[in-house]
Protein backbone atom coordinates (compact mmCIF):
# COMPACT_ATOMS: atom_id res chain seq x y z
CA UNK A 1 0.00 0.00 0.00
CA UNK A 2 1.58 3.58 -0.97
CA UNK A 3 1.16 6.09 1.94
CA UNK A 4 1.36 9.63 0.53
CA UNK A 5 2.03 11.93 3.69
CA UNK A 6 0.24 15.48 2.62
CA UNK A 7 2.29 17.78 4.34
CA UNK A 8 5.44 16.64 2.41
CA UNK A 9 3.50 16.34 -0.53
CA UNK A 10 2.59 20.10 0.02
CA UNK A 11 6.06 21.02 1.15
CA UNK A 12 7.67 19.17 -1.77
CA UNK A 13 5.30 21.08 -4.15
CA UNK A 14 5.14 24.53 -3.15
CA UNK A 15 8.72 24.77 -1.50
CA UNK A 16 7.73 27.55 0.90
CA UNK A 17 7.94 28.02 4.23
CA UNK A 18 4.84 30.30 4.15
CA UNK A 19 3.00 26.91 3.23
CA UNK A 20 2.57 24.86 6.74
CA UNK A 21 -1.69 25.05 5.96
CA UNK A 22 -3.44 23.34 3.33
CA UNK A 23 -5.19 26.45 2.50
CA UNK A 24 -6.74 28.26 -1.06
CA UNK A 25 -7.53 26.16 -3.95
CA UNK A 26 -4.45 27.06 -6.06
CA UNK A 27 -2.55 24.96 -3.77
CA UNK A 28 -4.51 21.93 -3.42
CA UNK A 29 -4.94 22.01 -7.05
CA UNK A 30 -0.62 21.43 -7.15
CA UNK A 31 -1.03 19.19 -4.56
CA UNK A 32 -3.58 16.68 -6.40
CA UNK A 33 -1.80 16.74 -9.86
CA UNK A 34 1.23 15.82 -7.69
CA UNK A 35 -0.63 12.61 -5.75
CA UNK A 36 -1.46 12.03 -9.29
CA UNK A 37 1.68 11.93 -11.01
CA UNK A 38 3.01 9.46 -8.05
CA UNK A 39 -0.11 7.38 -8.55
CA UNK A 40 0.74 7.54 -12.43
CA UNK A 41 4.04 6.01 -11.53
CA UNK A 42 3.27 2.63 -10.64
CA UNK A 43 1.42 -0.53 -12.43
CA UNK A 44 -1.77 -2.17 -11.80
CA UNK A 45 -4.46 -1.37 -8.48
CA UNK A 46 -2.84 0.68 -6.62
CA UNK A 47 -3.87 1.22 -2.17
CA UNK A 48 -3.29 4.43 -1.30
CA UNK A 49 -2.96 5.91 2.06
CA UNK A 50 -3.60 9.72 2.11
CA UNK A 51 -2.08 11.15 5.64
CA UNK A 52 -3.08 14.26 6.76
CA UNK A 53 -1.57 13.37 10.14
CA UNK A 54 0.72 15.80 9.78
CA UNK A 55 -1.43 18.84 8.35
CA UNK A 56 -2.39 21.58 10.81
CA UNK A 57 -5.62 23.08 8.70
CA UNK A 58 -7.03 22.43 5.59
CA UNK A 59 -9.91 25.04 4.30
CA UNK A 60 -12.92 24.06 2.06
CA UNK A 61 -11.49 25.09 -0.96
CA UNK A 62 -8.24 23.31 -0.75
CA UNK A 63 -10.17 20.21 0.78
CA UNK A 64 -12.37 19.92 -2.42
CA UNK A 65 -9.51 20.17 -4.65
CA UNK A 66 -7.35 17.52 -3.14
CA UNK A 67 -9.79 15.00 -1.46
CA UNK A 68 -13.13 15.67 -3.37
CA UNK A 69 -11.67 15.90 -6.92
CA UNK A 70 -8.82 12.47 -6.66
CA UNK A 71 -12.03 10.36 -5.12
CA UNK A 72 -14.06 11.71 -7.66
CA UNK A 73 -11.24 11.23 -10.74
CA UNK A 74 -10.05 7.79 -9.84
CA UNK A 75 -13.94 6.94 -8.55
CA UNK A 76 -15.12 7.76 -12.43
CA UNK A 77 -15.65 4.98 -14.81
CA UNK A 78 -13.14 6.82 -17.16
CA UNK A 79 -10.57 6.75 -14.54
CA UNK A 80 -6.77 6.75 -15.49
CA UNK A 81 -6.32 3.95 -13.06
CA UNK A 82 -7.83 1.44 -10.22
CA UNK A 83 -6.73 3.46 -7.49
CA UNK A 84 -8.69 3.27 -4.08
CA UNK A 85 -7.61 5.61 -1.07
CA UNK A 86 -7.58 5.48 2.81
CA UNK A 87 -7.82 8.78 4.12
CA UNK A 88 -5.77 8.74 7.49
CA UNK A 89 -5.24 11.61 10.37
CA UNK A 90 -8.36 13.37 10.00
CA UNK A 91 -8.86 14.98 12.89
CA UNK A 92 -11.87 16.96 14.10
CA UNK A 93 -9.68 20.36 12.80
CA UNK A 94 -9.70 18.82 9.29
CA UNK A 95 -13.05 16.88 9.82
CA UNK A 96 -14.78 20.69 9.27
CA UNK A 97 -13.56 21.17 5.57
CA UNK A 98 -13.49 17.30 4.60
CA UNK A 99 -17.13 16.72 5.62
CA UNK A 100 -18.55 19.37 3.94
CA UNK A 101 -16.84 18.78 0.61
CA UNK A 102 -17.99 15.07 0.86
CA UNK A 103 -21.85 16.06 1.20
CA UNK A 104 -21.40 18.52 -1.18
CA UNK A 105 -20.18 15.92 -4.06
CA UNK A 106 -21.96 13.04 -2.33
CA UNK A 107 -18.83 11.07 -1.81
CA UNK A 108 -17.77 8.30 0.32
CA UNK A 109 -14.33 7.37 1.30
CA UNK A 110 -12.81 5.04 3.76
CA UNK A 111 -11.09 6.72 6.93
CA UNK A 112 -8.45 4.99 9.26
CA UNK A 113 -9.12 5.90 12.91
CA UNK A 114 -7.30 4.70 16.20
CA UNK A 115 -10.43 1.87 16.13
CA UNK A 116 -9.92 1.04 12.81
CA UNK A 117 -11.47 1.89 9.58
CA UNK A 118 -14.67 3.54 8.85
CA UNK A 119 -16.73 4.89 6.13
CA UNK A 120 -17.15 8.72 6.28
CA UNK A 121 -19.40 10.58 3.89
CA UNK A 122 -23.23 10.50 2.93
CA UNK A 123 -23.97 6.62 2.92
CA UNK A 124 -27.13 4.72 3.18
CA UNK A 125 -27.51 2.22 6.37
CA UNK A 126 -27.75 -0.79 4.08
CA UNK A 127 -24.40 0.45 2.80
CA UNK A 128 -22.90 0.53 6.07
CA UNK A 129 -24.37 -2.72 7.00
CA UNK A 130 -22.97 -4.50 3.90
CA UNK A 131 -19.52 -2.41 3.95
CA UNK A 132 -18.71 -3.62 7.66
CA UNK A 133 -19.83 -7.31 6.46
CA UNK A 134 -17.17 -7.44 4.04
CA UNK A 135 -14.61 -5.36 6.67
CA UNK A 136 -15.01 -8.15 8.92
CA UNK A 137 -16.01 -11.21 6.55
CA UNK A 138 -12.26 -10.21 4.89
CA UNK A 139 -12.07 -11.43 1.54
CA UNK A 140 -16.07 -12.84 0.79
CA UNK A 141 -18.46 -13.19 -1.76
CA UNK A 142 -21.96 -11.26 -2.06
CA UNK A 143 -23.88 -14.88 -0.69
CA UNK A 144 -22.06 -14.55 2.63
CA UNK A 145 -22.70 -10.90 2.85
CA UNK A 146 -26.19 -11.64 2.38
CA UNK A 147 -26.30 -14.13 4.88
CA UNK A 148 -24.33 -11.68 7.49
CA UNK A 149 -26.33 -9.02 6.62
CA UNK A 150 -30.23 -10.87 6.26
CA UNK A 151 -30.39 -8.89 2.75
CA UNK A 152 -31.53 -10.07 -0.57
CA UNK A 153 -28.62 -12.05 -2.29
CA UNK A 154 -29.22 -10.02 -5.53
CA UNK A 155 -29.79 -6.82 -3.41
CA UNK A 156 -26.73 -7.13 -1.64
CA UNK A 157 -24.77 -7.81 -5.09
CA UNK A 158 -25.81 -4.40 -6.50
CA UNK A 159 -24.90 -2.98 -2.97
CA UNK A 160 -21.62 -4.21 -2.98
CA UNK A 161 -21.05 -3.23 -6.69
CA UNK A 162 -22.12 0.07 -6.05
CA UNK A 163 -19.38 0.23 -3.37
CA UNK A 164 -16.93 -1.25 -5.50
CA UNK A 165 -18.09 1.79 -7.90
CA UNK A 166 -17.48 4.46 -5.18
CA UNK A 167 -13.82 2.68 -4.63
CA UNK A 168 -14.53 1.56 -0.81
CA UNK A 169 -14.69 -1.87 -1.70
CA UNK A 170 -12.22 -3.65 -4.56
CA UNK A 171 -13.21 -6.45 -6.55
CA UNK A 172 -11.29 -9.58 -6.73
CA UNK A 173 -12.84 -11.68 -9.32
CA UNK A 174 -16.20 -12.57 -7.61
CA UNK A 175 -15.08 -11.18 -4.35
CA UNK A 176 -14.88 -7.99 -2.49
CA UNK A 177 -12.25 -7.11 0.34
CA UNK A 178 -12.86 -3.79 2.29
CA UNK A 179 -10.54 -1.37 1.48
CA UNK A 180 -8.20 -0.85 4.66
CA UNK A 181 -7.91 -3.88 6.22
CA UNK A 182 -7.03 -5.11 2.49
CA UNK A 183 -3.87 -3.64 1.38
CA UNK A 184 -3.35 -5.31 -1.49
CA UNK B 1 -12.00 72.46 -7.89
CA UNK B 2 -11.39 70.12 -4.62
CA UNK B 3 -14.82 68.26 -2.93
CA UNK B 4 -14.21 67.52 0.53
CA UNK B 5 -15.64 64.73 1.46
CA UNK B 6 -16.90 65.04 5.38
CA UNK B 7 -15.80 61.68 7.53
CA UNK B 8 -17.89 61.21 10.29
CA UNK B 9 -16.24 61.27 14.03
CA UNK B 10 -17.75 57.21 14.47
CA UNK B 11 -17.04 55.49 11.47
CA UNK B 12 -18.30 51.81 10.44
CA UNK B 13 -20.19 50.22 8.43
CA UNK B 14 -23.36 51.94 8.85
CA UNK B 15 -21.81 55.71 8.58
CA UNK B 16 -19.83 54.46 5.67
CA UNK B 17 -22.40 55.03 4.22
CA UNK B 18 -22.35 58.70 4.56
CA UNK B 19 -18.93 58.92 2.60
CA UNK B 20 -20.20 56.93 0.12
CA UNK B 21 -23.36 59.13 -0.32
CA UNK B 22 -20.73 62.17 -0.65
CA UNK B 23 -18.77 60.59 -3.39
CA UNK B 24 -21.33 58.90 -5.07
CA UNK B 25 -22.61 62.60 -6.41
CA UNK B 26 -19.44 62.98 -8.41
CA UNK B 27 -17.38 62.04 -11.31
CA UNK B 28 -14.26 59.45 -10.90
CA UNK B 29 -12.23 61.79 -12.18
CA UNK B 30 -13.09 64.18 -9.18
CA UNK B 31 -10.51 65.79 -7.16
CA UNK B 32 -11.34 64.66 -3.23
CA UNK B 33 -10.48 65.74 -0.11
CA UNK B 34 -11.28 62.57 2.19
CA UNK B 35 -11.63 64.85 5.47
CA UNK B 36 -10.76 62.60 8.47
CA UNK B 37 -9.79 65.07 11.29
CA UNK B 38 -12.69 65.32 13.28
CA UNK B 39 -13.55 61.47 13.22
CA UNK B 40 -12.76 59.79 16.68
CA UNK B 41 -13.46 56.23 16.05
CA UNK B 42 -13.36 53.72 13.13
CA UNK B 43 -13.87 50.12 12.84
CA UNK B 44 -11.71 47.65 10.73
CA UNK B 45 -14.78 47.58 7.95
CA UNK B 46 -14.70 51.88 7.58
CA UNK B 47 -10.67 51.22 7.52
CA UNK B 48 -10.52 49.09 4.98
CA UNK B 49 -13.60 50.38 2.62
CA UNK B 50 -12.03 53.99 2.85
CA UNK B 51 -8.46 52.01 1.52
CA UNK B 52 -10.75 50.67 -1.03
CA UNK B 53 -12.75 53.83 -1.79
CA UNK B 54 -9.52 55.32 -2.84
CA UNK B 55 -8.54 52.05 -5.20
CA UNK B 56 -11.92 53.40 -7.38
CA UNK B 57 -10.74 56.55 -8.00
CA UNK B 58 -8.84 57.71 -11.37
CA UNK B 59 -7.52 60.82 -9.55
CA UNK B 60 -5.22 60.29 -6.52
CA UNK B 61 -7.41 61.28 -3.84
CA UNK B 62 -5.99 63.48 -0.78
CA UNK B 63 -6.98 62.80 2.94
CA UNK B 64 -6.71 64.67 6.12
CA UNK B 65 -6.04 62.33 9.04
CA UNK B 66 -7.59 62.61 12.73
CA UNK B 67 -6.26 65.58 14.41
CA UNK B 68 -6.62 63.26 17.72
CA UNK B 69 -3.46 61.78 18.93
CA UNK B 70 -5.12 58.60 20.22
CA UNK B 71 -7.16 58.42 16.91
CA UNK B 72 -3.89 58.65 14.39
CA UNK B 73 -1.98 56.42 17.21
CA UNK B 74 -4.94 53.39 16.63
CA UNK B 75 -5.17 54.12 12.98
CA UNK B 76 -1.27 53.40 12.44
CA UNK B 77 -1.51 50.40 14.29
CA UNK B 78 -3.99 48.95 12.34
CA UNK B 79 -1.66 49.31 9.60
CA UNK B 80 -3.66 52.10 8.11
CA UNK B 81 -1.51 54.39 7.29
CA UNK B 82 1.20 52.40 5.78
CA UNK B 83 -1.40 51.53 3.04
CA UNK B 84 -3.41 54.86 2.72
CA UNK B 85 0.31 56.29 1.83
CA UNK B 86 0.26 54.15 -1.54
CA UNK B 87 -3.33 55.42 -2.40
CA UNK B 88 -4.25 58.49 -0.88
CA UNK B 89 -2.09 62.02 -0.26
CA UNK B 90 -1.96 62.34 3.22
CA UNK B 91 -2.13 65.43 5.17
CA UNK B 92 -1.40 66.13 8.34
CA UNK B 93 1.10 64.47 11.34
CA UNK B 94 0.31 60.69 11.79
CA UNK B 95 2.92 57.92 13.45
CA UNK B 96 5.43 56.86 10.59
CA UNK B 97 5.97 53.47 12.17
CA UNK B 98 3.35 51.39 13.70
CA UNK B 99 3.73 50.23 16.94
CA UNK B 100 3.85 46.17 18.17
CA UNK B 101 2.33 44.55 20.51
CA UNK B 102 -1.51 46.02 20.11
CA UNK B 103 -3.44 43.07 21.40
CA UNK B 104 -6.43 44.29 19.60
CA UNK B 105 -5.31 44.21 16.06
CA UNK B 106 -5.14 40.35 15.56
CA UNK B 107 -4.58 41.20 11.78
CA UNK B 108 -3.18 44.44 10.67
CA UNK B 109 -4.76 46.17 7.52
CA UNK B 110 -2.79 43.44 4.73
CA UNK B 111 -3.19 43.34 1.52
CA UNK B 112 -4.48 40.22 -0.68
CA UNK B 113 -3.53 40.15 -4.60
CA UNK B 114 -2.98 36.20 -4.84
CA UNK B 115 -2.89 32.94 -3.27
CA UNK B 116 0.76 33.42 -1.51
CA UNK B 117 -1.40 35.97 0.40
CA UNK B 118 -3.98 34.07 2.03
CA UNK B 119 -0.87 31.68 3.26
CA UNK B 120 0.40 34.83 5.04
CA UNK B 121 -2.82 35.76 6.71
CA UNK B 122 -3.57 32.28 7.27
CA UNK B 123 -0.15 31.69 9.28
CA UNK B 124 0.21 34.77 11.03
CA UNK B 125 -3.21 34.30 12.72
CA UNK B 126 -3.62 31.09 13.20
CA UNK B 127 -1.56 31.63 17.30
CA UNK B 128 -3.34 34.86 18.36
CA UNK B 129 -7.01 34.13 17.38
CA UNK B 130 -7.14 31.11 19.47
CA UNK B 131 -6.08 32.98 22.33
CA UNK B 132 -8.56 35.62 21.68
CA UNK B 133 -11.21 33.50 20.24
CA UNK B 134 -11.40 31.31 23.84
CA UNK B 135 -9.29 33.33 26.01
CA UNK B 136 -11.09 37.09 25.63
CA UNK B 137 -14.20 35.72 23.71
CA UNK B 138 -14.83 32.93 25.29
CA UNK B 139 -15.47 30.65 22.17
CA UNK B 140 -15.83 27.05 21.96
CA UNK B 141 -11.72 26.21 21.81
CA UNK B 142 -12.96 23.93 18.51
CA UNK B 143 -13.99 27.55 17.18
CA UNK B 144 -10.60 28.33 16.17
CA UNK B 145 -10.48 26.25 13.19
CA UNK B 146 -13.68 27.68 11.75
CA UNK B 147 -12.61 31.03 11.98
CA UNK B 148 -9.18 30.97 10.44
CA UNK B 149 -10.79 28.91 7.95
CA UNK B 150 -13.67 31.03 7.24
CA UNK B 151 -10.89 33.89 7.05
CA UNK B 152 -9.00 31.58 4.14
CA UNK B 153 -12.38 31.10 1.91
CA UNK B 154 -13.10 35.50 2.16
CA UNK B 155 -9.13 36.31 1.53
CA UNK B 156 -9.67 34.14 -1.83
CA UNK B 157 -12.49 35.46 -2.91
CA UNK B 158 -10.61 38.18 -3.56
CA UNK B 159 -8.28 36.61 -5.74
CA UNK B 160 -10.72 34.26 -7.32
CA UNK B 161 -13.56 36.77 -8.24
CA UNK B 162 -12.48 40.22 -7.84
CA UNK B 163 -9.88 40.67 -10.70
CA UNK B 164 -8.10 42.55 -8.77
CA UNK B 165 -6.35 43.21 -5.02
CA UNK B 166 -8.03 43.81 -1.83
CA UNK B 167 -7.72 44.69 1.90
CA UNK B 168 -8.24 42.08 4.99
CA UNK B 169 -8.32 43.15 8.72
CA UNK B 170 -8.95 41.51 11.86
CA UNK B 171 -9.62 43.09 15.04
CA UNK B 172 -11.19 42.89 18.61
CA UNK B 173 -12.64 45.68 20.64
CA UNK B 174 -15.47 46.34 23.58
CA UNK B 175 -18.53 47.52 21.32
CA UNK B 176 -19.98 48.89 24.29
CA UNK B 177 -22.49 51.30 22.79
CA UNK B 178 -24.03 48.76 20.62
CA UNK B 179 -23.62 45.70 22.00
CA UNK B 180 -22.16 45.93 25.14
CA UNK B 181 -19.41 43.18 25.03
CA UNK B 182 -16.32 42.23 23.02
CA UNK B 183 -16.68 41.20 19.73
CA UNK B 184 -13.63 40.53 16.77
CA UNK B 185 -14.22 41.46 13.47
CA UNK B 186 -13.37 40.28 10.45
CA UNK B 187 -13.33 42.72 7.36
CA UNK B 188 -12.55 42.00 3.83
CA UNK B 189 -12.63 44.92 1.49
CA UNK B 190 -12.00 45.16 -2.55
CA UNK B 191 -12.98 47.39 -5.81
CA UNK B 192 -13.03 44.33 -7.85
CA UNK B 193 -15.63 43.37 -9.99
CA UNK B 194 -18.86 42.68 -7.28
CA UNK B 195 -20.98 39.48 -7.27
CA UNK B 196 -23.40 41.01 -9.77
CA UNK B 197 -20.44 41.31 -12.76
CA UNK B 198 -18.91 37.79 -11.35
CA UNK B 199 -22.32 35.97 -11.27
CA UNK B 200 -23.06 37.23 -15.09
CA UNK B 201 -19.92 36.02 -16.61
CA UNK B 202 -21.18 32.55 -15.37
CA UNK B 203 -21.38 31.07 -19.53
CA UNK B 204 -25.39 30.83 -20.77
CA UNK B 205 -25.76 33.20 -17.85
CA UNK B 206 -29.72 35.14 -18.39
CA UNK B 207 -30.62 37.68 -16.03
CA UNK B 208 -33.78 37.65 -15.16
CA UNK B 209 -36.14 40.37 -14.48
CA UNK B 210 -35.28 40.96 -10.58
CA UNK B 211 -32.02 40.88 -11.73
CA UNK B 212 -29.36 43.10 -10.33
CA UNK B 213 -26.75 43.57 -7.21
CA UNK B 214 -29.42 42.60 -4.18
CA UNK B 215 -30.58 39.01 -6.23
CA UNK B 216 -26.66 38.59 -7.17
CA UNK B 217 -25.84 38.70 -3.28
CA UNK B 218 -28.92 36.08 -2.13
CA UNK B 219 -27.43 34.19 -5.45
CA UNK B 220 -23.85 33.88 -3.74
CA UNK B 221 -24.41 34.31 0.06
CA UNK B 222 -28.05 32.53 0.34
CA UNK B 223 -28.04 29.67 -2.01
CA UNK B 224 -23.86 29.72 -2.11
CA UNK B 225 -24.50 29.73 -6.49
CA UNK B 226 -20.89 30.61 -8.16
CA UNK B 227 -19.87 31.66 -11.52
CA UNK B 228 -18.29 28.68 -11.73
CA UNK B 229 -20.50 25.35 -12.51
CA UNK B 230 -18.29 23.27 -10.19
CA UNK B 231 -20.31 21.69 -7.10
CA UNK B 232 -17.69 22.54 -4.73
CA UNK B 233 -17.74 26.03 -5.48
CA UNK B 234 -19.53 29.00 -3.77
CA UNK B 235 -19.21 26.71 -0.55
CA UNK B 236 -16.89 29.24 1.50
CA UNK B 237 -19.52 31.70 1.82
CA UNK B 238 -21.86 29.16 2.62
CA UNK B 239 -19.48 28.13 5.59
CA UNK B 240 -19.01 31.82 6.64
CA UNK B 241 -23.11 31.92 7.13
CA UNK B 242 -23.24 28.33 9.02
CA UNK B 243 -20.40 29.13 11.44
CA UNK B 244 -21.58 32.86 12.05
CA UNK B 245 -25.13 32.26 12.55
CA UNK B 246 -23.72 29.14 15.36
CA UNK B 247 -21.42 31.55 16.72
CA UNK B 248 -24.61 33.90 17.26
CA UNK B 249 -22.74 36.61 14.49
CA UNK B 250 -23.52 39.18 11.75
CA UNK B 251 -22.25 38.32 8.05
CA UNK B 252 -23.13 41.53 5.65
CA UNK B 253 -22.12 41.87 2.31
CA UNK B 254 -22.26 45.10 0.69
CA UNK B 255 -21.68 44.53 -3.08
CA UNK B 256 -22.87 47.28 -6.24
CA UNK B 257 -25.76 48.94 -4.44
CA UNK B 258 -27.00 46.46 -2.47
CA UNK B 259 -25.89 45.05 0.96
CA UNK B 260 -26.96 41.52 2.02
CA UNK B 261 -27.22 40.39 6.36
CA UNK B 262 -27.24 37.79 8.24
CA UNK B 263 -28.66 39.49 11.03
CA UNK B 264 -28.47 37.61 14.58
CA UNK B 265 -31.15 38.82 17.51
CA UNK B 266 -29.06 41.75 18.89
CA UNK B 267 -29.25 43.63 15.61
CA UNK B 268 -31.86 45.00 13.64
CA UNK B 269 -30.12 45.87 10.02
CA UNK B 270 -32.98 45.17 7.37
CA UNK B 271 -31.80 41.44 5.67
CA UNK B 272 -31.43 42.49 2.29
CA UNK B 273 -30.39 46.88 1.30
CA UNK B 274 -31.14 48.10 -1.90
CA UNK B 275 -30.51 51.42 -4.00
CA UNK B 276 -27.64 52.32 -1.99
CA UNK B 277 -24.70 54.47 -3.48
CA UNK B 278 -22.49 52.44 -5.85
CA UNK B 279 -19.28 51.17 -4.98
CA UNK B 280 -17.53 48.90 -6.76
CA UNK B 281 -16.39 45.26 -5.63
CA UNK B 282 -17.08 43.86 -2.31
CA UNK B 283 -17.20 44.19 1.13
CA UNK B 284 -17.59 42.13 3.81
CA UNK B 285 -17.94 42.30 7.39
CA UNK B 286 -18.01 39.44 9.91
CA UNK B 287 -19.05 39.97 13.73
CA UNK B 288 -18.44 37.58 16.23
CA UNK B 289 -19.74 38.79 20.00
CA UNK B 290 -18.49 37.61 23.33
CA UNK B 291 -20.46 34.31 24.73
CA UNK B 292 -21.51 35.43 28.05
CA UNK B 293 -21.07 32.85 30.89
CA UNK B 294 -24.46 32.06 31.22
CA UNK B 295 -24.71 30.84 27.65
CA UNK B 296 -24.28 27.83 26.29
CA UNK B 297 -20.88 27.23 24.43
CA UNK B 298 -20.82 27.96 21.03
Amino acid sequence: MHHIDLSSVLRETVSCDLYSNLVTRPTGAAVRVAIERMLGETDGRALTVIDLSQVSMIDFSCADEVIAKLVMRYAAADAPREVYFVFKGIGDDHWIAVESVLECHGLTVVLKTDDGFALAGPVTETETRAWEAVRLLGRTHAIAVAHETACDPAETERTLDGLWRRRVLVKLGGDYAAVGPYDG
Amino acid sequence: MTTVVQVPPSLDDRTFEQVLDQVALLPPDAKLLVDARHTLWASPYALTAMLTLAQTRTERPAFAVPDHDNTASYWARTGFFHHAESVFDLHGSFPKRAQTGESSVLLEITPIIKSEDVHGVVGRIQDKSQAILTGELHLDPKATIPFTMILSEVCQNIVEHAGTGGWVAVQTYNWKRRLGRRVVVISVCDAGKGFRQSLESTPGFLPGSRWGDGTALEQAVVQATSRFRDRGRGQGLAAARKYVTKWGGKLSVRSGTARISIVPAWDDDPPLEEGLAPFAGAQLQVIIPERLPQEPLR
